[in-house]
């Protein structure tokens, strides 16, 4: 069950991981893109921190709002705009309840992910976030999500040609490369099952 | 009134354009936003809510350097009472057309003519 307290939990785990991997994010980024994914989202992470212990939020859609917004403005990259549609949307889809049943985390999750491929223009197979967000959405409602899971669906990522942001100048050469954005969202997932959120 | 929102993910761009197309539009309200706070590189949701927002006009000629920006761009767009209108062209050719032809008050399918052939994204 989601709880605003959980969610918290979620929040601070997905925020240390990132901020951990930073420059791990950033190398992966480098290859096919502006090398700034890593740093970009450990910035609007570190901030949205700050900010949930600052305004300490009371209910479980301002633990969303908090981080939306702080992505949103901190982030400065692409990734900023496209996590911060997934949790504008995810506010959405939880209509100010207070708990969410698993299989409404599923449904907040699902409307997460279509919101980021309205804002990105993106379908699966484009070697984007999609290609880690729509498995994984899948895999949450049939009951299978798990860490091994995630680093397969992550993994799965690098035999895709990128058409879509800056990885898609690369072209061909893009091939071989695991997607940051698809990295960062694996961490997404895999601090969700360690939250306890779904337990 | 019809004006112009330069964004970028450099502030020196944002700022050098802005100075470039004023020489043939000084009349026209032009606006920036480039950058992060500290200088960094990239958007700020903020900052263009801010460009927008102070810019004198209420139709405004959009234009952004590379393709994040115009995803915060579109996310600012949905929450302006303003009329904005995004162009994916070359920025600083695209905006400088674009001032031209508002300092003399040509009509808008005339400018999106004009900006047409310099689609690139």
């Amino acid at each position: 069950m989601l709880t605003k307290d959980n969610a918290l939990v979620w929040m601070a785990e997905f925020s240390q991981e990132v901020i951990a991997n930073k420059e791990f994010l950033s190398d992966l980024d480098s290859p096919i893109g502006d090398g700034d994914h890593g740093f970009n989202m450990a910035r609007g992470l570190t901030e949205t921190q700050l900010a949930l212990a600052a305004t300490p939020p009371a209910t479980l859609t301002d633990v969303f709002k908090t981080v939306a917004m702080q992505l949103l403005s901190k982030v400065g990259g692409a990734s900023g705009p496209l996590y911060s549609s997934a949790f504008l949307a995810m506010i959405k889809a939880i209509d100010n309840k207070d708990t969410l049943t698993n299989n409404e985390v599923a449904d907040m999750l699902q409307a997460g992910l279509e919101s980021v491929m309205m804002r990105g223009k993106a379908v699966v197979g484009e070697k984007t976030m999609i290609d880690l967000w729509t498995p994984a959405v899948q895999a949450l409602k049939d009951g299978t999500l798990t860490n091994d899971l995630i680093d397969t669906l992550v993994q799965a990522t690098a035999p895709l040609r990128a058409t879509k942001g800056r990885a898609s100048y690369l072209g061909e050469r893009s091939i071989g490369h695991v997607d940051p954005g698809s990295y960062s969202s694996g961490i997404f997932f895999k601090s969700l099952l360690k939250s306890g959120v779904l337990g | 009134m019809r004006g112009i929102v330069i964004i970028s993910h450099a502030n020196d761009i944002a700022k050098g354009v802005k100075a470039l197309i004023e020489e043939v539009a000084k009349d026209v309200p032009i606006t920036t936003a480039g950058g992060l706070e500290g200088g960094l590189i990239g958007t700020s949701f903020e900052d263009i809510q801010q460009a927008i927002e102070s810019n004198e006009a209420d139709e405004i000629f959009a234009f952004y350097d590379l393709g994040s920006a115009k995803l915060n761009l579109d996310m600012v767009i949905e929450l302006s009472p303003k009329t904005i209108m995004v162009f994916d062209v070359a920025l600083v050719e695209g905006a400088y057309i674009a001032a031209a032809l508002l300092q003399t008050d040509v009509e808008n399918a005339i400018i999106f003519e004009n900006l047409a052939p310099l689609k690139i994204k």
